[in-house]
């Protein structure tokens, strides 16, 4: 038997006798599909507002504690001979 | 911004279902010989291509152009290997149906053969698809097409090797 042969009786083997689609197939996959679509909304709406609490909290921070400020000297040389 | 949401979930659904409605019969019948179930009684195929399509429907807006039907059988391949591939080495959690063609071949063997011969993908995508180089799909589709038409074996089949041994 030829490669040809063989692979169209084996495709003819395959091809025989489909299943019965199911009628609520589409219903279930798009409530689903619907429900995985709200989930990714969710997240990515959750994603943007954390990096806005972070911006927010890293913002306030910078203003208060203001870390490019030199601090003061706390080790001043004694003064003697005064 | 909710009318434009509105009329996009509106022309998404539709959309949908006219695809459900041509492709859903084929796509069914692949997943129902990847599982190996009995045309009647597939319980694992429909809950595999439902998983498939909700994904299709989630990515709807995105596909721009892309084909669809290639998006969801790209899911129901790779989500069948991921399945059959951790599965491997235990005992399967349900038997191949007697009644299938392919009941007698390792889950591998079946996608291979399935989306080579039944869905005529190039045995380079296929590789890509699956991770596999293409001499192993090569090898591995020889070995299932000559298992599919070895006559139907006595007790103990002979030419499959240790894969092609029930479990």
């Amino acid at each position: 038997m030829t490669r040809m042969n063989r692979e169209a009786t084996v495709r003819r083997l395959l091809e025989q006798s489909p299943p019965p689609v199911p009628p609520e197939l589409h219903a279930d996959a798009a409530r689903r599909g619907a429900r995985l679509l709200r989930r990714r909304t969710l997240a990515r709406r959750a994603m943007w507002l954390l990096l806005l609490a972070v911006t927010v909290a890293f913002v306030v921070w910078a203003l208060t504690v203001r870390p490019w400020v030199e601090p003061p000297s706390e080790t001043t040389p004694p003064l003697t001979g005064w | 911004m909710r009318p434009r949401h509105a009329s996009q979930d509106v022309r998404r659904a539709r959309e949908f279902e006219a695809y459900v409605a041509g492709a859903g019969g084929r796509l069914l019948h692949t997943a129902t010989l990847l599982t190996a179930e009995a045309r009647d009684d597939n319980p694992r195929a429909r809950r595999l291509l439902t998983l498939a399509l909700a994904h299709t429907y989630a990515c709807w807006d995105r596909l721009r152009g892309e084909d669809p039907y290639d998006h969801t059988r790209r899911y129901l391949a790779t989500r069948f290997a991921r399945g059959a591939w951790h599965r491997h080495g235990g005992l399967p959690r349900t038997r191949p149906h007697p009644g299938s063609p392919l009941a007698r071949l390792t889950p591998r063997e079946r996608l291979i053969l399935v989306l080579r011969l039944h869905e005529g993908v190039a045995e380079e995508q296929t590789a890509a698809l699956l991770g596999l180089p293409a001499e192993r799909v090569r090898t591995v589709f020889h070995r299932a097409m000559a298992t599919v038409l070895r006559p139907p074996p006595g007790p103990a089949p002979a030419v499959g090797g240790v894969e092609a041994e029930p479990s």
